[in-house]
């Protein structure tokens, strides 16, 4: 008997063979979130003409990439990538991003805040941060692109204001969040209608939190840039923060470069991006340790969203994602 | 109990395999019900809140002159918010135990925000209905409970919170629960739990209260960790509205394997399987099955899968592939919607229907009676159903759907109506394939 004509007559089979219907869905919840992302990628690959995948080399992008792969495999992704690149990236993950695009031989464009400093549409913050410098060049690139729709790795357990967003986020032609003019969002039907001019910004990851990106990072054995692991590097001590030294203006007068055992738990504008001390040196290392914690991702090391309160609530609604 | 937890999230098994899967619950309760301070609770007690956020709120409690942190503020994310100490929209907030994962959909409990918990509401399979003790069941209770029922929320918990304020008395808790239980069985909603607590005290909600003897129930946590998940989707019929074809280059001269790939709605799917197509009722049988690109003999809901029939018939996105019991397409659709949108939806209105991967022009044919939710009796209804109304529709689609009746299924019996002229959504529908003005193209 064939493998199929078995499985069709429902035969007894061997530990390879065709399982029976379980009792009640055994998903875990981590291939509930995967099973809920890919029908969200594959949504927006039915409904819009063109989309890009916002990739920074950071974690929540890397997975949601590997989530997207796998939705469209064997097929090549339906759509690019697109880095907004600061200017002031860790090299690290910058090389890691080129080999993920070249392994996959995926199309990825690269919209440069340096290239806009230097032709002077941009001017350098007083405090170094280009962060907040990212939202032109990303709104210029999604004009440019056409893109109806723009992946994006947020998650809503990150910050207060996320909590808010919706897995389809509706942007003006300027890419504001307006959170009063949110569109309600029920059951898995996601409303894609948008006018010209307008676009979708898409979050695939919306209901995961830190741990889960982890624990499928452990599950699905994904690689990531090194600098998520514990390793010794030259660091500096601002408004709370081990930050990196670099071009961007670290250290400055009195700040004090010493050499520490530290990991990142989220990967940015390295003049934005603090490190952890740690010695977590195995991704089940991470997992223990962020579990354990009792400082959030963003608190721990992202001073931008120190600024004031609403800081993220500010951003989005000026184009930010 | 609750001591242990965040040392046992230091431990998660493989592959975070939590034995209890993931719960998704919505939160109402009309405005001052104490329910962001629940939410809070929840949080807190849970260790979900950490040192930083903790931090802040402490920080704006003293501002405020408050001397204990005010565990509501962790939920007022919008700048509006805060300023107004109401909740305007749905916020998602993620907890886990060493027995669960949660989703909280926290909504909004004012009247003018009925459609955010509508929506907090759909994908929900436990809602909270809040009541505050000493003012008891109130119309906004009973609106709560009629959403349930009408969304089908599989379990209902009643809060009876703040017994702190009636001196824990079980004869004002026990008042309270008969009455519900009596108002939401006319409701047909589903049977609730009553649990007696204080989110402010803490009683209850994570940790058993030792000023309640007389309640030998669950705390509101051990009863979330165990109450079963929602319906099971792998023992209804099977549903998967196809989302994207995946064409794959298959040897040499150009030949092209066509994947169809979707989330299964529900059912099991196993290779071998014969299959309908809808609307067009097509046969076929399945000779290849992936699970995000590994093959597999099986696949059941919700797995999202990629399928490879043995013709090669025309299927695009918007189809649904079907086995069982199979949904006859339908061009009239009787339904009841809830209108989100803030200008009226009127009778002969033109909109587009998105119904699974499918979006139609569509009308409406006719608004056959609103609802008044909070004693759920049908009105008349004569000039439209405004924002956040309730009420029975009569739709004409352009194209057939291949529908099913929303008891029987939700993610095959929703749709949205949309506005197809600035793309706005207008309205949630749920399909009534048992009225009895049903008819048949």
């Amino acid at each position: 008997m064939t493998p199929v004509a078995r499985a069709a007559a429902g035969a007894p089979t061997g530990p390879t063979g065709p399982k029976p219907p379980p009792a009640v869905s055994p998903l875990t919840h981590l291939e509930t979130l995967e099973a809920e992302a890919a029908h969200i990628f594959r949504e927006v690959a039915g409904e819009f003409d063109r989309s890009t995948l916002l990739f920074s080399g950071g974690k929540d992008s890397i997975v949601m990439l590997h989530v997207a792969l796998k939705a469209f495999a064997p097929a090549p992704l339906p759509f690019p990538l697109l880095h907004v690149d600061t200017g002031h990236n860790f090299p690290e993950v910058l090389a890691y991003r080129d080999r993920i695009v070249a392994r996959h031989d995926l199309r990825l464009d690269v919209a440069s805040v340096q290239s806009y400093i230097d032709d002077g549409t941009l001017r350098e913050r007083p405090d170094g941060t280009r962060n907040p410098l990212q939202t032109l060049p990303l709104l210029d690139a999604i004009r440019d692109g056409r893109f109806g729709a723009v992946f994006g790795g947020g998650r809503r357990d990150e910050e207060k204001a996320r909590a808010k967003e919706r897995v389809f986020s509706l942007r003006d032609q300027f890419g504001a969040w307006d959170p009063r003019r949110q569109r309600p969002e029920l059951w898995q039907l996601y409303n894609g209608q948008h006018e010209p001019g307008e676009h979708v910004r898409v979050f695939p990851l919306s209901n995961w939190t830190e741990l889960d990106v982890w624990q499928y990072i452990e599950h699905e054995g994904i690689e990531l840039p090194e600098i998520y692991f514990a390793h010794r590097r030259k660091v500096f001590r601002r408004d709370g923060m081990w930050l990196a030294p670099g071009d961007w203006g670290g250290p400055r007068d009195r700040e004090e470069l010493c050499e520490r055992q530290v990991r990142y738990r989220t990967v940015g504008d390295m003049s934005c991006t603090g490190a952890v001390d740690s010695s977590a040196a195995t991704v089940q290392e991470v997992i223990t340790e962020i579990a354990a914690s009792r400082v959030t991702e963003r608190g721990a090391s992202r001073a931008d969203d120190r600024l004031s309160e609403a800081a993220m609530e500010d951003r989005k609604r000026e184009g930010y994602f | 109990m609750s001591t242990d937890l965040a040392e046992a999230e230091t431990r998660p098994g493989p592959s975070g395999r939590l034995s209890g899967g993931l719960l998704r619950l919505a939160t109402c309760g009309s405005v001052d019900d104490g329910k962001s301070t629940l939410v809070g609770r929840l949080l807190y007690d849970t260790k979900s809140v950490l040192g930083d956020q903790l931090a802040a709120i402490e920080e704006v409690s003293r501002r405020r002159g408050q001397d204990a942190p005010d565990l509501a503020l962790l939920t007022d994310g919008l700048r509006a918010e805060r300023e107004q100490g109401i909740t305007i929209d749905v916020a998602y907030r993620y907890f886990a135990t060493h027995r669960r994962r949660f989703i909280l959909a926290d909504t909004p409990g004012h009247v003018q925000y009925t459609r955010n918990m509508v929506t907090g509401a759909s994908t929900a399979d436990l809602a909270v209905i809040l009541v505050d003790a000493r003012n008891g069941v109130v119309a906004q209770t009973m609106r709560h409970c009629a959403i349930t029922a009408l969304l089908r929320v599989p379990h209902v918990v009643l809060a009876v919170n703040k017994m702190d304020a009636v001196g824990y008395r079980e004869s004002t808790f026990t008042a309270i629960a008969d009455e519900f239980t009596a108002r939401a069985r006319e409701l047909g909603a589903a049977d609730a739990v009553a649990i007696p607590m204080s989110a402010l005290a803490g009683d209850n909600v994570v940790e058993p209260s030792t000023r309640m003897d007389w309640y030998d129930g669950d705390t509101l946590l051990s009863h979330l960790e165990g109450v079963p998940l929602g319906a099971d989707p792998t023992g209804k019929p099977l549903r998967l509205p196809v989302q994207y074809v995946i064409r794959q280059p298959s040897g040499d001269r150009g030949a092209v394997e066509r994947w169809l790939a979707g989330q299964l709605a529900s059912g099991v799917l196993r290779v071998g399987d014969p299959v309908t197509v809808q609307p067009a009722g097509a046969t076929s049988t399945v000779v290849g099955l992936t699970v995000l690109g590994r093959e597999t003999d099986t696949a059941w809901a919700p797995q999202s899968v990629a399928v490879r029939l043995a013709d090669d018939i025309d299927i695009a996105r918007g189809d649904v592939l079907a086995a069982g019991e199979a949904p006859v397409p339908l061009r009239r659709l009787t339904a009841t919607v809830c209108h989100l949108d803030e200008r009226p939806l009127r009778a002969r209105q033109r909109v587009l229907l998105k119904h699974t991967t499918r979006t139609v022009p569509a009308v409406v044919e006719d608004i056959t009676y609103r609802t008044d939710v909070a004693v759920a009796r049908r009105l008349p209804c004569h000039d439209g159903l405004s924002a956040n109304d309730i009420g029975g529709v009569r739709i004409l689609t352009a194209e057939p759907l291949a529908v099913d009746d929303y008891a029987e299924n939700k993610r095959t019996g929703s749709f949205l109506l949309i506005d197809p002229q600035d793309g706005s959504t207008l309205s949630a529908g749920m399909v009534d394939t048992g009225a009895d003005d049903q008819q048949r193209p």
